[in-house]
């Protein structure tokens, strides 16, 4: 295993400052990506960033729908105006050989990955074509296939969880990263700083991705943390940080870009702050009374990420009735999601006991 | 007057050392700080410093001596001033200094000295039943500890299978905390053997990870106590994922340590998590007793695709069992053992309990009572069927645990006899439990706490209405 030696060497100088500690590239990866925030995309490029976050956004609206007339129970946490982080980073990975983990607001990285929007919606409902076989549910949603490994229920259990995965990747030395998100209310978990000091030591291949949606559950990010611009986390175990706008899919790319390749050198853990808003409540159940509606609206109105892709596509010349028949389109594959979820059955009783353990003692 | 040196211990748990190496000849000079001697057990070398001043008098245990008991008499030193006497005054010989104090604390069925005794029994129960994988005529044994056969285990497999490593605190360089690890890093290199922060939640979790990745750790927790800090991972990461997944995603993980109360280190140090683990669906849970266990059924551990809680003991550690020398010694997971015969009393019991049961069941023998003693070794999935069919035989059963009563396997264990072994029953269920106490440090007092086997043979006689 690549390790750094034990002891980061000190600076010669005790008094020097941080930005002059040469070893620690702290500000390296954010001074990169302010050289150049955004991604140029193809037009190919942008026309798929639109058509899956379009989904995404379409898939959580249909989901809020199905929740609302009590086809799925339980917690949903929708992806609603966060779709630019998941599509950013997501379609910068080599799907060949990377890794992502992820909390219980999963739907959007499931569908990030080309995870077919019928067993997932299906999950969701809890039927036996569900992705889980309906044993999991929103929350709890994986596949080894595509090396999505969850979907975890417990707020920064998946951070420590990554670290693993990273691990695995060292250990098998296959090249791969591991992209590990969390919230802005996991990053007060202390095991996520258990695992910061250990990815940095054995400098694991992984990026930590805190998907800052400005609320824990209902407690503004002001009022949850003592440093609330979460990329200086790093900064105590020498984990350099990079802040982006988590609203602009190409900004997203772009920090991506960065990011990876310095992971991909053999330089050890990232922390990437993206800062995005939720619009809709925590989960279903989540009036949201702790914030205005114009607060929402300023949002939607002037931040939308899909909004804002939209017009840059336009401003490179496609038109609206081009996006609108790609909405069309979206709007047909996840209403047939829908039914396919609302018509499947449920698993049958023989299903309790199945999956408990692997083998047969 | 001179100044006794004494045999130190290094660990609240030993009770004999070798005195490896004097450093300083009679007659040298000594100042506090010096290093007179170096003492050996199984588990570490320590150096033995000098806290007075003086000269070196009389060494009265020589270099390479082994079993010398912790307390004895090992050198004079003559203080500031005084004459060196002619010779030493009518000290008694070390090795009879420490044998009354080895056999006290063997009636005790406790301690690692102690266990010299109570493990003769099992062997002989062993050469009568059967054991699995039924071994062939004529297989010969090696005598093993516990903490032996486990690290051959661990190492066999690592040697077996690349995926396998081992990660905790002090594995590598400082070989465990118990000395379990021991060597395995100079085999299998820091890759694969792979020390850690003291940062228990993380390292589960990192660990837990891996697993899903496609390795297979062995997370080594110094004790299971630790490990509440990390339990999260274990139930909630560990055990439920293949479950959620809806069998996709396995976690073939072993979370290994000694579990249960050691010696004098009181309530946050001692205690049994079998029960608590044991409650889990998706977790597999292991609680051995001798060494050929351990060493089968750790092997079979990390070949199971499943995660494990395997709970070790620290006062085992140290005793020593047969092993059978047989290539790939793989125990079937799921299966208790009959290790000693009997037709009146069946005592269920695990882990260090059973020398317990067994040092009982020679006391009830004597008596006229011959008594079956059951090891479960598994906990998770329990091995229902032999506690059941040996009920039908004896129709008086007693369980034995190193653990507090309340929610115990031992109450598993009695609704088990009551739901499915009722009519079999000629008097109630019995458990032998420690005292519903946290475990308290003052010697009297953790020896009224823990469950012992005049206790467990007061109960067999109770269900067998003899007083």
């Amino acid at each position: 295993m690549a390790r750094k030696p034990a002891k980061a060497p000190e600076p010669a100088n005790p008094t020097v400052a941080a930005s002059d500690d040469t070893d620690f590239l702290l500000h390296s990866l954010q001074d990169a990506f302010a050289a150049n925030k955004r991604y140029a995309a193809s037009e190919a490029e942008m026309l798929e960033f639109y058509r899956q976050m379009l989904l995404i956004r379409r898939f959580e609206e249909k989901a809020g729908q199905l929740y609302g007339l009590g086809l799925i129970g339980g917690f949903c946490h929708l992806y609603i105006g966060q779709e630019a982080v998941a599509i950013g980073l997501q379609s910068a990975l080599d799907n060949d050989r990377d890794s992502v983990i992820t909390g219980y607001r999963d739907h959007g990285h499931m569908l990030a990955y080309g995870i077919d929007p019928k067993v997932i919606m299906a999950e969701l409902t809890g039927r036996e074509a569900g992705i889980s076989k309906g044993k999991g549910g929103s929350m709890h949603m994986f596949s080894t296939e595509h090396k999505f490994y969850g979907g975890h229920g417990i707020v920064g259990a998946q951070v420590a969880l990554g670290g693993g995965l990273a691990l695995a990747h060292q250990y098998n030395e296959d090249g791969g990263l591991c992209l590990a998100y969390f919230g802005d209310g996991a990053a007060n978990q202390g095991q996520v700083y258990e695992t910061f000091n250990m990815a940095a030591l054995w400098n694991l291949p992984i990026v930590f991705v805190v998907e800052d949606n400005q609320y824990a559950m209902g407690t503004a990010t002001k009022r949850s943390s003592a440093e609330t611009r979460f990329y200086r986390r790093g900064t105590a175990f020498r984990i350099p940080g990079m802040e982006v706008n988590g609203m602009d899919v190409l900004e997203v790319r772009a920090a991506a870009e960065v990011a990876f390749a310095h992971v991909r050198a053999g330089k050890g853990p990232v922390l990437m702050e993206c800062n995005t808003y939720r619009y809709r409540g925590h989960s279903m159940s989540d009036p949201a009374k702790y914030r205005t509606r114009e607060e929402v609206q300023e949002q939607r109105d002037h931040h939308d990420p899909i909004e804002g892709l939209k017009k840059t596509l336009i401003e490179a010349g496609k038109t609206e009735d081009e996006l609108k028949a790609i909405d069309k389109a979206i709007r047909a594959q996840v209403a047939e999601a829908a039914d396919f979820a609302e018509t499947s059955p449920e698993p049958g009783p023989g299903e309790l006991y199945t999956d408990v353990l692997v083998e047969e003692y | 007057m001179g100044i006794e040196l004494k045999m130190p211990a290094l660990s609240p748990t030993m009770e004999q050392g070798t005195l490896a190496k004097w450093l300083k000849a009679e007659g040298d000079r000594i100042e506090p700080g010096d290093i007179i001697a170096e003492i050996e057990t199984d588990k570490a070398t320590m150096e033995f410093e000098a806290i007075d001043e003086g000269v070196l008098e009389k060494i009265l245990v020589p270099a390479g001596t082994e079993d010398v008991a912790v307390g004895a008499v090992i050198a004079l030193i003559a203080g500031e001033g005084e004459e060196p006497a002619s010779a030493p005054a009518a000290e008694p010989a070390p090795a009879a200094a420490a044998e009354p104090e080895v056999a006290a604390r063997g009636e005790e069925g406790k301690g690692e000295a102690g266990s010299a005794k109570p493990a003769a029994e099992p062997l002989n129960a062993k050469a009568s039943t059967p054991r699995d994988p039924a071994l062939s005529e004529g297989t010969t044994f090696t005598s093993t500890t516990v903490r032996e056969a486990l690290r051959d285990a661990m190492a066999e497999e690592m040697r077996a299978d690349a995926r396998v490593f081992v990660m905790g605190e002090e594995v590598a360089e400082y070989q465990g905390a118990y000395k379990v690890t021991q060597g395995l890093l100079a085999e299998f290199g820091p890759k694969r053997v792979i020390d850690t922060p003291i940062t228990e939640y993380g390292f589960a979790g990192i660990g837990t990870g891996a697993a899903m990745g496609g390795l297979r750790p062995i997370v080594e927790f110094m004790t299971f106590n630790f490990a509440m800090q990390a339990i999260d991972h274990i139930i909630n990461s560990a055990a439920k994922t293949n479950y959620m997944s809806g069998g996709q995603m396995r976690c073939p993980i072993v979370f290994r340590g000694p579990n249960g109360a050691a010696s004098r280190v009181a309530a946050q140090h001692s205690q049994n998590y079998g029960p608590w683990y044991a409650s889990v669906p998706g977790l597999i849970v292991i609680a051995p007793y001798d060494a050929a266990d351990a060493k089968g059924l750790m092997k079979a551990a990390i070949r199971s695709e499943d995660p494990v809680v395997f709970l070790e003991n620290e006062l085992v550690y140290g005793r020593s069992f047969d092993v059978p020398d047989v290539e790939d010694y793989v125990l079937p997971i799921g299966k208790a053992r009959i290790v000693r015969e009997g037709k009146d009393v069946t005592i269920v019991s695990y882990s260090i309990g059973v020398g317990l049961a067994l040092d009982a069941a020679a006391k009830l023998a004597d008596e006229g009572i011959d008594a079956e003693v059951i090891d479960l070794r598994t906990l998770r999935p329990l091995d229902k069927q032999t506690v059941l069919e040996s009920l039908a035989k004896t129709n008086r059963l007693i369980v034995a645990e190193e653990g507090w009563p309340t929610c115990s396997i031992a109450s598993e264990i009695i609704a088990i006899c009551m739901e499915e072994g009722f009519d079999h029953l000629d008097a109630p269920v019995l458990r032998v439990c420690n005292e519903d106490v946290p475990l308290p440090y003052a010697a009297n007092l953790e020896k009224l706490a823990l469950v012992d086997a005049a206790r467990i043979a007061e109960a067999a006689r109770k269900v067998c209405y003899v007083k």
